[in-house]
């Protein structure tokens, strides 16, 4: 055929299928939203914590939306270890100011941001932490500094209740 | 099918076949005219369907018992070891079965490689080989998943990570998977489900599998095209079937020994921990079968890269047909191409022991030069290879040389002085 005219089955045909598609789309969505969190896993969105009894130089570990969430009081050896590094040195640059507001309090989320595995508390070459699964360092502020994990650990949202108590979520 | 007519003896027989040709495609089975001169090496697509349906019926059995809950997974396993009848031999021959699967289906690879089945006209049927190699591991590794011990929880957190790595979506991408922010009850209940599906899928792509090999028919070990039925073909049965299943006693004979005298060791003593999201074990490792893509992931300093690679390592095999670039199949007329697989075999044997050392000092640059020579060999040496190499001349049929009178007679005693 030498020229292609446009008649009313083809708009028929394009009609049909883009309702086919809308139509498909609608059915599978919801195959593939259900597996997503479901509203109890997002119910467990915040936890409160006594920290109370922990020491300087002590670090808890609570489990928080399933994960680990270290809280650390660090002694002062580590808060200036920390906010002595240069921005330069880093992998991933914070500053130490803006990961722990009160200087005691380390509050993280204790999970090796290269595949997930909990890193090991006082290890690794930094003070800080030792993910033993692939190998990477953190030091006292939980920044990365060696190693295949890509960012530093995360800091999850969390708020001091009061003195005492510490709010994650 | 069948390259005669099939007429059903009985008349009963002949009324069914009209109605739905079962009978033809037994006859075409029994019938089915295969290469005289295969090797034991080509026996173990008989041992991987043997495989395939122990880890189907032990497995139904299996979940007749199991419970997937994030609480009561573990207890439900001890329940099976210590009060099902037999389920300590039953959870066994699964648990061993499935690495009886990937030691078959390695074998099953190699011998592909070393007498290039993979080449027209069976591209195909090596394609749907690797992505039933993928489906093994998907489904090798959420059964992992299942006893929910310490090496379930942290290989299973390890390996839904590896999706983190994708920019943007990534991190989306994991929570989807896990149903939640960590790896929990979701996850389990998800993964058993899928483990459930994925041998029937294996099952339906066997199927075609075979379908497609039975298209060309067998490659055999001097790689020549076969004129079917010839002085070159016997019928599959009985002759195949015989030798198929002596070979598949020798490998019970493998498998039993596992099942009964070291049923552990080829597991990890971490998993008969119960899984604990705050306490990661010292050294997680994958099993056995997948070390190799394992040391890939790790050789690689880079996150995002570190799981290209590894995935790549995978995916380039279903490339092959098209990177080797030689017309000859068989490396029996191959001589430099004979040295590089061996060269590759060694060196992927070395990936897998690398995989389970720990990624640092001189196991990690081992890793790495192995790494890089994995890749060399199917980007670079494959395809130059089939430009460079001078090969053997190839018989022109499989008795021909042995019948004598033929130029060949040569390369037909080399041929067997090499296979010694």
């Amino acid at each position: 055929m030498a020229e292609k005219k446009t008649n009313r089955r083809d708009f028929l045909f394009t009609a049909t299928y883009a309702v086919g598609a809308v139509g498909v789309g609608a059915t599978v969505w919801p195959m593939i939203d259900q597996m997503n969190p479901d509203a109890s896993v997002k119910a467990l969105a915040s936890t409160e914590v006594d920290v109370s009894s922990v020491n300087p130089g002590k670090t808890i570990t609570v489990l928080w939306r399933g994960k680990p969430v270290f809280i650390r009081r660090r002694t002062d050896e580590e808060i200036a270890e920390a906010r002595a590094v240069k921005l330069e040195e880093l992998k991933h640059p914070e500053k130490d100011e803006d990961r722990a507001l009160n200087p005691e309090w380390l509050v993280m989320l204790g999970v090796c941001t290269h595949l997930g595995c909990v890193p090991l508390d006082q290890k690794g070459d930094y003070n800080g932490w030792f993910c033993p699964c692939h190998g990477s360092h953190y030091d006292t502020s939980g920044r990365i500094r060696k190693g295949p994990a890509p960012t530093n650990m995360e800091i999850p949202k969390y708020e001091f209740v009061n003195a005492n108590t510490i709010k994650i979520g | 099918m069948s390259d005669h007519e099939y007429n059903p003896k009985s008349k009963f027989g002949k009324w069914f076949n009209d109605r739905l040709p079962l009978l033809t495609l037994a006859n075409h089975l029994t019938d089915y005219p295969t290469p005289k001169n295969l090797n034991y090496w080509w026996t173990f697509g008989g041992i991987l369907t043997f495989c395939l349906i122990t880890q189907i019926v032990t497995g139904l059995v299996l979940a007749m018992h199991y419970i997937a809950h994030a609480d009561m997974a573990f207890d439900s396993v001890e329940h099976i070891m210590r009060d099902v009848n037999y389920g300590w031999l039953i959870r066994y021959i699964h648990a061993n079965g499935a690495s009886m699967f990937f030691l078959a289906v390695y074998i099953h690879i190699f011998r592909s490689l070393f007498y290039g089945s993979y080449k027209a006209p069976r591209e195909i049927i090596w394609i749907i080989g690797i992505i039933i190699y993928l489906l093994m591991m998907a489904a090798a590794f959420m059964g992992y998943v299942l006893p929910w011990g310490q090496m379930s929880f942290w290989g299973a957190t390890v390996i839904t990570n590896l999706f983190s790595a994708i920019p943007l979506v990534g991190e989306g991408i994991v929570t989807w998977l896990w149903g939640g922010y960590s790896v929990d009850n979701p996850t389990l209940t998800r993964f058993f489900t899928l483990h459930y599906l994925i041998p029937f899928l294996i099952l339906g792509l066997v199927i075609l599998h075979i379908w497609a090999l039975h298209v060309p028919g067998n490659n055999n070990p001097i790689g020549i095209d076969v004129k079917k039925p010839s002085k070159d073909t016997v019928p599959f049965h009985p002759y195949i079937v015989i030798k198929d299943g002596f070979a598949l006693l020798m490998f019970m004979i493998v498998f039993a020994f596992f099942v009964f005298y070291t049923p552990n060791i080829l597991g990890h003593a971490d998993n008969y921990i119960e899984a604990d999201p705050l306490v990661t074990p010292a050294h997680i490792v994958p099993e056995w079968y997948l070390l190799p893509f394992y040391a890939i992931l790790r050789s690689v300093p880079d996150k995002l890269l570190g799981v290209v690679a590894m995935l790549s390592a995978i995916f380039i095999l279903a490339a092959l047909p098209w990177l080797d670039t030689s017309k000859i199949r068989s490396a029996v007329f191959r001589p430099l191409y004979r040295q590089f697989y061996w060269i590759l075999v060694a060196d992927v044997l070395v990936l897998g022991y690398v995989g389970a050392m720990p990624a640092e000092g001189l196991y990690l640059l081992i890793a790495r030069i192995a790494t890089a020579y994995y890749f060399l060999h199917f980007l670079v040496i494959l395809p130059v290879l089939g430009f460079k190499e001078k090969t053997l001349p190839i018989p022109l049929s499989i008795t021909e040389p042995i019948l004598g009178g033929s130029p060949n007679l040569a390369t037909a005693k080399n041929k067997e002085s090499l296979n010694r």
